[in-house]
């Protein structure tokens, strides 16, 4: 199959949907490709790079459509790009089918393909083909860039012969991938860095970037992993409480960067007008939802604007375009991965696999029929979030008889031990006589000091334990040395090796513990 | 008076030995302990000599002398890595010499009551010393010293084979693994059976028959006993004799109504069946699984381990302790067998002369004897401040760069908590998976001592680092700038 690109007809995208090095690992699936004449040069690819990895050029994108058997794009198409189209092609591009029913309409009409990259499911395996998020990624580092570049000052805090300079403060508002992305910029840049998200279960990846988690006290918060990982609108009350939570932060903040979106709907309205007024002037405010209308109530899109109190907002919708080098590398890896599903057997032909989760999402035109929106895939996007189980809190009656209870358990296994023991050992005091009962009464005590004194004993010194004890269990030279003295040849034999045996064990046990005393050392 | 006077020093005696078990509570206070018995230990035998009963004092003096040069020349001599063999040799002795005394008794008994049959009252007063003692005896108070002269023989007959045995194990003379004669258990349950008939047997008569026959029965109890259990569970085991070396300290003290020896028995029996549980319960096992050998049955298939080792050089290890701020290290029974501590020791050193937080991990029954690896560590001058026990360390491996694995194994196996059908199940274990990297030194692909396969060196961030212990960590040395 022939795979072309052609040049991005839309005013100020520099992007390319094929790099000479993506070209190369098409080649490798078996397909030809082709593209037009100038396409890469706004990202800083030449024709005559593509030439070298063995690309064929055409001059015109009537050519370039009428050449191509899949046509690869970054934007979505136009109408004009649309009626080119035709039976039996594909087009792999961005297309958001939600908001252009009518392009999606005409697509179909010509009987050609369309797998849209922004429909691409968010499940594991569809990562490397996840085009929004090597875009937002991109569009995350430049937002901090962007807002560096506007504000006068240093990221870093620095003490130097010439004054001190503080850190700048960020605010980072939604850590999706672009969020995290600014998170880890600015945090590399030397900023203090806040985050705030609505979906709770992000603060770790947060606070992993380096960032502080901007805590909201709010009893019902959603599970965003029912959403497939996105944001959904919350409810009125919660909104009032982060607003307030941003009033708070609004003055303290240098550089605030808005990535809020929720899919299919207008940006959220995060930071309004009176909260710019409160910022500082020389802030800058970076707005990444600009797109949608803003997350900010002064953001013009496609515009830097300075308002009177003198806080610059930016409002760009291309920031993946600044970057058209980086971006396209990304997004043709994006398009090359998903052209390797489209060819399993690499052999240069697309199987257009309906069946495949990822295929059959993405795909939102196929064989003259709109397949859009797509059945929800097989698997879950995210694995439901576990409901933390939160230790209940006991009301200090409910404390107090709890330990009560545990105490009165404690007592009576105490007494039933006691009594148990009393009552064998009474019983022994009924048959035995007086004499034993005298020593039976020091053995029982000197358990009771062992077991005392034993488990105040260090882990570390377990060891030097044994050699003691060992050392100290030869006591019983005492009894041969009682025995030594008296009856027959036999009696004096056995007793006289019982003491030379403990003599060894005295001896040995004590110094043996002392040499490994000796080497514990404090650093 | 003379009697009094022997008493007041077994009290000063035993106050000596408690403050000294109990001065091991911390390293600095344990090496003043070590005095308080030694100077216990002379008094009570200095008393004894002194006191009544004793005789031949010379020829005990002489033999304390022999035997004592002998202990210190082995104590003076012995590597720390040959401490577990020490002590259950040195228990073996504690054992034959509470069979000995307990055989005195015996003979002692049987001539009195030959004495006594025969009417022979002058003789009976010119007894002196023990003798005289038993011969004041009533009746019931002779049963009583037959149970405790036949307890006495019966504990210290399984303490002194078993610890044999045990001596055997530990110094690889004998193999280590669990091995039973055909009848198992059941052979262990006869031979005590029979000791309980020959104790009736010997309650009714006081025949010496009786109590040679069941010295032979507890002979083979130890034997088989140890016998039968695996070379990992050895800590258990030496503490455990190391309890039962006390208990027949103290049946011995009873049937010679000597306090002292009553109170160090019950000191000594005690301790080790405090240490015994601990390590039990370091190995979520149940004492009486150890005792019965094996491990406990699973319950079901063990988890498939899927994954491959991959091995790493000496370079690799070295680049990444270069570059890890922190450290731990876990070093396990391999580690004494490779004779690796000196140079785990100076790798050490090198990496906090660099400013990294280096610290060892030890879990409770790494080695072949509690505190095993700590003992060696220091033999080693590695400060006992940064070796820590596994409830201090084992929340910090998320926070570690490097953890490095040596010669331990079922120690550090993550499928005791994530395999609910290994056999390890359930056992604490030190999660250095969770450290960034951790690197295994290890002599080959293989099992560990259980014969449980270890899913950690199957895991992505484990790299093995294969070879002996000493030469792997030598190469390593030069290495680390």
């Amino acid at each position: 199959m022939k795979i072309g690109a052609p040049r991005e007809i839309f005013e100020g995208e520099n992007r390319v949907a094929m790099t000479p090095d993506s070209a190369l690992q098409l080649q490798k699936l078996g397909h030809s490709c082709v593209i037009e004449a100038g396409a890469g040069i706004k990202a800083g690819f030449s024709d005559a790079s593509y030439q070298k990895a063995g690309v064929e050029i055409v001059n015109t994108a009537a050519d370039l459509f009428a050449a191509a058997d899949v046509v690869v794009k970054v934007r979505g198409p136009e109408m004009s790009e649309v009626e080119r189209l035709r039976q039996g092609q594909t087009l792999i591009s961005f297309f958001w089918p939600a908001q252009n029913p009518e392009l999606l309409e005409a697509a179909k009409d010509r009987g050609a393909t369309v797998v849209a990259m922004d429909m691409v499911p968010r499940i594991s395996r569809a990562q490397k083909m996840d085009a929004l998020s090597s875009m937002a990624n991109i569009a995350g580092y430049r937002a901090v860039i962007e807002a560096g570049n506007n504000f006068g000052r240093f990221f870093t805090g620095q003490v130097t012969a010439a004054g001190k300079v503080p850190p700048a403060k960020v605010l980072i508002v939604g850590a999706g991938v672009a969020g995290l992305a600014a998170i880890g910029t600015a945090v590399s840049l030397g900023a203090i860095v806040n985050a705030f998200d609505v979906r709770p279960e992000v603060a770790e990846q947060i606070e992993s970037m380096g960032a502080n988690f901007v805590f909201l006290e709010f009893e019902a918060s959603q599970d965003g992993a029912a959403t497939g990982g996105y944001a959904a609108p919350s409810s009125p009350e919660f909104r009032e409480k982060q607003l307030a939570k941003f009033r708070e932060l609004a003055p303290d903040m240098d550089i605030v960067i808005t990535t809020a979106l929720i899919p299919g709907r207008p940006a959220p309205k995060l930071w309004t007008e009176d909260m710019v007024a409160m910022m500082k002037p020389g802030s800058v405010i970076v707005d990444l939802a600009a797109e949608r209308g803003g997350n900010c109530d002064l953001t013009v899109p496609d515009e830097k604007i300075v308002t009177e109190n003198g806080v610059t907002i930016v409002g760009y919708t291309d920031f993946p375009s600044r970057m058209a080098a980086q971006a396209s590398t990304l997004y043709s890896t994006n398009i090359r991965h998903m052209l390797t599903d489209l060819t399993p057997k690499k052999d240069g032909v697309i199987n257009h696999n309906m069946e495949d989760d990822v295929i059959r999402g993405a795909t939102v035109a196929h064989q003259g029929a709109v397949t859009y929106p797509p059945p929800p895939p097989k698997v879950a996007a995210i694995a439901a979030a576990k409901p933390k189980e939160k230790p209940k809190e006991l009301t200090p009656e409910e404390k107090r008889a709890q330990e009560a209870a545990a105490f009165k358990a404690e007592t009576r296994n105490q007494f039933i031990l006691l009594g148990v023991g009393g009552a064998l050992i009474l019983l022994a005091g009924l048959f035995a006589p007086a004499s034993f009962m005298s020593h039976f009464i020091v053995f029982v005590l000197s358990c009771f000091v062992g077991f005392q004194v034993i488990w105040n004993v260090s882990h570390s010194l377990h060891t030097p334990l044994m050699a003691v004890t060992n050392a100290i269990s030869s006591i019983i030279i005492l009894g041969a040395l009682m025995q030594i003295g008296s009856g027959s040849f036999l009696v004096i034999v056995l007793a006289a090796l019982s003491v030379f045996m403990a003599g060894i064990n005295i001896f040995g046990g004590f110094m043996v513990t002392r040499r490994m005393l000796a080497m514990f050392q404090k650093s | 008076m003379e009697y009094g006077f022997t008493t007041a020093a077994y009290v000063v005696a035993a106050v000596l030995f408690i403050l000294s078990l109990g001065g091991l509570s911390g390293q600095e206070s344990a090496k003043r302990a070590v005095w308080y018995g030694i100077v216990g230990m002379a008094l009570a035998v200095a008393a004894t000599l002194y006191g009544p009963g004793a005789g031949y004092w010379w020829l005990s003096a002489l033999l304390i002398a022999v035997g004592g040069a002998l202990g210190w020349g082995v104590a003076q001599r012995v590597q720390m890595t040959e401490m577990p063999q020490l002590v259950a040799a040195m228990h073996s002795l504690v054992g034959l010499a509470a069979v000995f005394i307990g055989y005195n008794t015996q003979i002692e008994m049987a001539g009195i009551a030959a004495l006594q049959a025969a009417g022979d009252a002058d003789a009976l007063t010119a007894l002196s010393g023990f003798a005289h003692k038993i011969a004041e005896k009533s009746g019931a108070a002779i049963a009583i010293l037959r149970v405790e002269t036949f307890l006495g023989v019966f504990i210290g007959a399984v303490t002194f084979t078993g610890s044999v045995i045990a001596y055997g194990k530990l110094a690889g003379k004998v193999d280590g693994k669990a091995k039973k004669l055909p009848g198992g258990h059941l052979l262990n349950a006869a031979a005590a059976a029979i000791s309980v008939v020959l104790l009736v047997v010997y309650l009714q008569n006081g025949s010496s028959l009786a109590l040679i026959i069941m010295t032979v029965a507890a002979l083979f109890i130890g034997y088989h006993l140890i016998m039968g259990i695996g070379g990992a569970d050895m800590p258990v085991v030496v503490s455990m004799l190391n309890s039962y070396s006390g208990w027949a300290a103290a049946a011995i003290g009873f049937s010679l109504s000597n306090d002292l020896l009553i109170v160090v028995g019950a000191l000594v029996g005690s301790s080790g069946a405090i240490l015994s549980y601990i390590m039990c319960k370091a190995m979520n096992r149940s004492f009486i699984s150890v005792i019965l050998g094996g491990f406990g049955g699973t319950t079901g298939p063990a988890m498939e381990v899927t994954g491959e080792q991959i091995a790493i050089d000496a370079d690799g290890v070295a680049a990444a302790l270069n570059d890890a701020d922190s450290v731990i290290i876990i070093p396990g029974y391999g580690m004494a067998v490779a004779q690796a501590q000196q140079s785990v020791s100076e790798l050490t050193r090198k990496l906090r002369a660099k400013g990294k937080n280096v610290r060892f991990a030890i879990h409770p029954v790494a080695g072949r004897l509690p505190g095993h690896m700590n003992v060696l560590l220091a033999e080693a001058k590695v400060p006992y401040d940064i070796v820590l026990e596994m409830d201090e360390i084992n929340e910090d491996f998320p926070e570690t760069d490097v953890a490095i694995v040596i010669g331990s194994n079922d120690i550090v196996n993550p499928a005791a908590q994530e395999d609910a059908n290994s056999p390890i199940a359930g056992m604490p274990v030190l999660e250095c998976w969770k450290a960034k990297q951790v690197f295994v030194s290890k002599r080959g692909q293989g099992t560990g001592y259980s014969g449980i396969e270890n899913p950690l060196f199957y895991k992505e961030n484990t790299r093995m680092f294969y070879g002996d212990a000493k030469k792997s960590i030598d190469a390593l040395l030069p290495m680390i700038e």
